[in-house]
């Protein structure tokens, strides 16, 4: 499976197919070669590699002082990073899975995420929280949460969900270069597929992209529902439907205005995601789209989310994660016949 | 690194100086400090319980919205911030005011949390000086990923980090101390055991015979030290502060204190200690005791006295000053930080704001105009 949001890659010299975790770990030998103060830690980054192999060399290449091994103490990595920060250092720090991230969220809500407003800019906090999350892959309780609203809803903080390895190279490089706190999260049933990735190329923060133009209605994702959707585009192109998606890329900030346009020139808009669907991003996203796009729509937004229970084990997570049939199903209920 | 046991270990009974009368006793674990730093530090004990005495009363009048007092513990704070360089840098908590000003910050600016103005008032770079934390232990992690990028760095910065006995039960703790012997960073965490957090006392925080003795858990050095003998815990923090820049890492220093006043001005504490108890921790007044040892020394004038009253009286002036003055925070300031660079959200949310100000500003206009025509006829 090839993954891009570009037209297919020329022959240069930058560009090289990658999977997303390779994409990641180009993303951070990049920046530390490129900046003295970028340093990286965390559980088995080390001399590992990281569990998912995403740190792979780089302890080797750019020396122990800079990439290592910290004790098993999430609250304590995240915290030693706000310090680091306080002094001039550019952390990035890894979290092993997103259920292993929860012994940190004091630090990040009360300090990562309001440092900078406490201290009116003087004390900003430059740092990336790589977070790998989601399902899919039959992992166990624990391994397999979509724990992005809780930082999404948490002023201060940007989140960003890249699905093809070009927007992880380029959105993890502008993450470790903004002056602001990143949490980055990298969905772990994307972590083996593969793209072109373009070294050169930028993507800003806080840009939605239309990942498949389309005319009849709008699926609106992010991280691994971006594949599903466009699967369910694939699926709906061959029975005479023209599906647009739309790949939000930045949970927080939300792109309105690129979200908007594309939900105006259809009229319809399905929201996927896979967390739990209350109070979650698709409902902000559904809201805002509501508010927003109002008179160009024919039909309430739909939303096709996890439904509201733990993560499933792996054996019922195929019940669980939203999948090509039912955002069809959705898209099905978009009043077509009023038109 | 390893470490003989007995090194680590705190001694049976805390480091002392002084007796609760300020007579010298005869302790030989560390060197008397000079007398021109006890001098000093009396200087600043005397300031420290002005301003405690001041933000207290200011409270009552309602110009700080709350004050948690150091009173009694005016010694752990002097000697917190007076052992350290200027390029070193203080983690304080939410009752370490009188330390934040020990290291220069502008009492009004100390005093903005308090006031209501905004969550911190001082700009942490110019003075070595973080946030002061209110979330418990946290900052004891920041203190030591500090100190761990001026490792990376090469510098020799040294961290005091602050904490009191309650916090000791957090996680953060645990983490912060546990990395920065791991990694032999220069951090002196500096616990203040005032016995009390809020109501519950320290048997509740703990089993072990004494904080100190955590410090073997995590392989660096315990001490204990009489927190109202201003001259023990600056010989303490001295050492702990040297063997940290030389290299050496992190010290646990535990301070036996006890807070006077009630956790804050809105905490009954009859409801959880005697009064006997209070006045017997009044008897051990930190100030009292190196004021008589300054004085038998023949080295406290009373000349210096007067000047060092007018002193501590011209900080509470200024205290009174900035506090006095009506301050009108700009509700634009809620949206100027939260992001380096403002979202289109928040300038949309800002712009709603703004519109409401605008029309409020006119309905009063309109209102004034109306009751000044009212008036005239």
């Amino acid at each position: 499976m090839t993954l891009t949001h570009e037209a297919p890659a020329t022959t240069a010299a930058t560009v090289e197919s990658l999977t997303l975790a390779g994409a990641v770990n180009h993303a951070l030998a990049d920046a530390l070669a490129a900046d003295p103060s970028v340093v990286v830690f965390g559980e088995d980054v080390g001399v590992l590699g990281g569990v998912f192999r995403v740190t792979d060399g780089l302890a080797a290449r750019f020396g122990e002082a800079r990439v290592f091994d910290t004790p098993l103490a999430e609250s304590g990595i995240v915290g030693a990073a706000v310090g680091m920060a306080m002094n001039g250092m550019r952390p990035v720090v890894e979290l092993q899975f997103d259920a292993f991230a929860y012994p940190a969220f004091e630090q990040v809500v009360s300090h990562v995420a309001k440092m900078g407003n406490r201290t009116r800019g003087a004390l900003r906090m430059s740092m990336v929280i790589r977070i790998p999350y989601g399902g899919g892959i039959g992992g166990v309780e624990h391994h397999c949460d979509s724990s992005e609203a809780y930082y999404a809803h948490t002023p201060g903080l940007t989140v960003i969900a890249p699905s093809t390895p070009q927007d992880a190279y380029s959105m993890l490089r502008a993450a470790i270069e903004s002056p602001d706190p990143v949490v980055f999260l990298e969905h772990k049933k994307l972590y083996w597929a593969k793209g072109p990735v373009d070294s050169v190329r930028r993507v800003g923060l806080g840009r939605a992209v239309v990942a498949r133009e389309g005319t009849d209605a709008t699926l609106v994702a992010y991280g691994a529902s971006v594949l599903t959707a466009l699967e369910a585009a694939e699926v709906a192109a061959a029975e005479g439907r023209s599906l647009q998606v739309v790949d939000i890329r930045s949970l927080a900030p939300l792109d309105d205005a690129t979200i908007e346009a594309a939900v105006r020139s259809t009229g319809r808009a399905v929201v996927i995601a896979e967390a739990p669907g209350s109070v979650s991003v698709a409902a902000e996203l559904a809201a805002r789209i509501g508010e927003r796009c109002f008179e160009y729509l024919e039909a309430p937004v739909r939303r096709v989310t996890g439904f509201d229970v733990p993560f499933a084990p792996p054996k019922l997570e195929r019940y669980y994660l939203p999948d090509v049939d039912r955002i069809l199903d959705a898209v099905d209920s978009l009043n077509w016949d009023d038109r | 690194m390893a470490h003989e046991d007995s090194e680590l270990l705190p001694g049976e009974t805390p480091v002392r100086f002084l007796d609760q009368d300020g007579r010298a006793l005869d302790e030989t674990r560390y060197p008397m400090p000079p007398l021109s730093e006890l001098q000093a530090a009396y200087r600043a004990l005397v300031v420290a319980r002005r301003i405690n005495e001041q933000c207290s009363a200011l409270v009552r009048q309602g110009r700080l919205a709350v004050y948690p007092s150091s009173h009694g513990q005016e010694a752990c704070e002097v000697a917190a911030a007076l052992p350290l360089a200027e390029r070193d840098w203080l983690f304080p908590t939410y009752r370490d005011a009188v330390a934040v000003i020990g290291r220069g910050v502008p009492p009004a600016e100390a005093m903005v949390l308090l006031q209501g103005d905004w969550h911190s008032g001082y700009d942490p770079r110019e003075h070595g000086v973080a946030p002061q934390a209110t979330p418990l232990a946290t900052q004891l992690l920041h203190a030591a990923g500090f100190a761990h990028a001026a490792k990376l760095r090469g510098e020799d910065t040294v961290v005091v980090a602050m904490c009191g006995d309650g916090a000791t039960s957090e996680g953060d703790f645990h983490e912060a101390l546990n990395l920065a012997a791991v990694f032999g960073l220069a951090v002196v965490f500096l616990v203040q055991n005032n016995g009390f957090a809020i109501s519950v006392p320290l048997s509740r925080q703990t089993a072990a015979a004494s904080l100190a003795h955590k410090a073997i858990g995590y392989g660096m050095p315990g001490v204990r030290v009489d927190g109202n003998d201003a001259a023990a815990l600056l010989a303490v923090m001295h050492a702990a502060v040297d063997r940290a820049r030389a290299g050496g890492g992190p010290t646990l220093v535990e301070a036996h204190t006890y807070r006077i006043q009630a956790h804050t001005n809105a905490d009954d504490d009859t409801r959880y200690r005697d009064r006997a108890e209070v006045q017997e921790w009044v008897a051990r007044d930190p100030l009292i005791r190196l004021r008589s040892y300054l004085r038998v020394c023949d080295a406290l004038s009373a000349a210096a006295e007067d000047e060092i009253t007018a002193e501590a009286e011209a900080v509470a002036a200024e205290l009174r000053d900035a506090l006095q003055a009506e301050h009108v925070p700009d509700p634009e300031d809620l949206f100027r930080h939260v992001y380096a660079e403002r979202t289109p959200r928040l300038e949309e949310q800002w712009a709603m704001l703004a519109d409401e100000l605008a029309r409020d500003a006119e309905s009063e206009h309109a209102e004034s105009e109306h009751a000044e025509h009212e008036e005239a006829r």
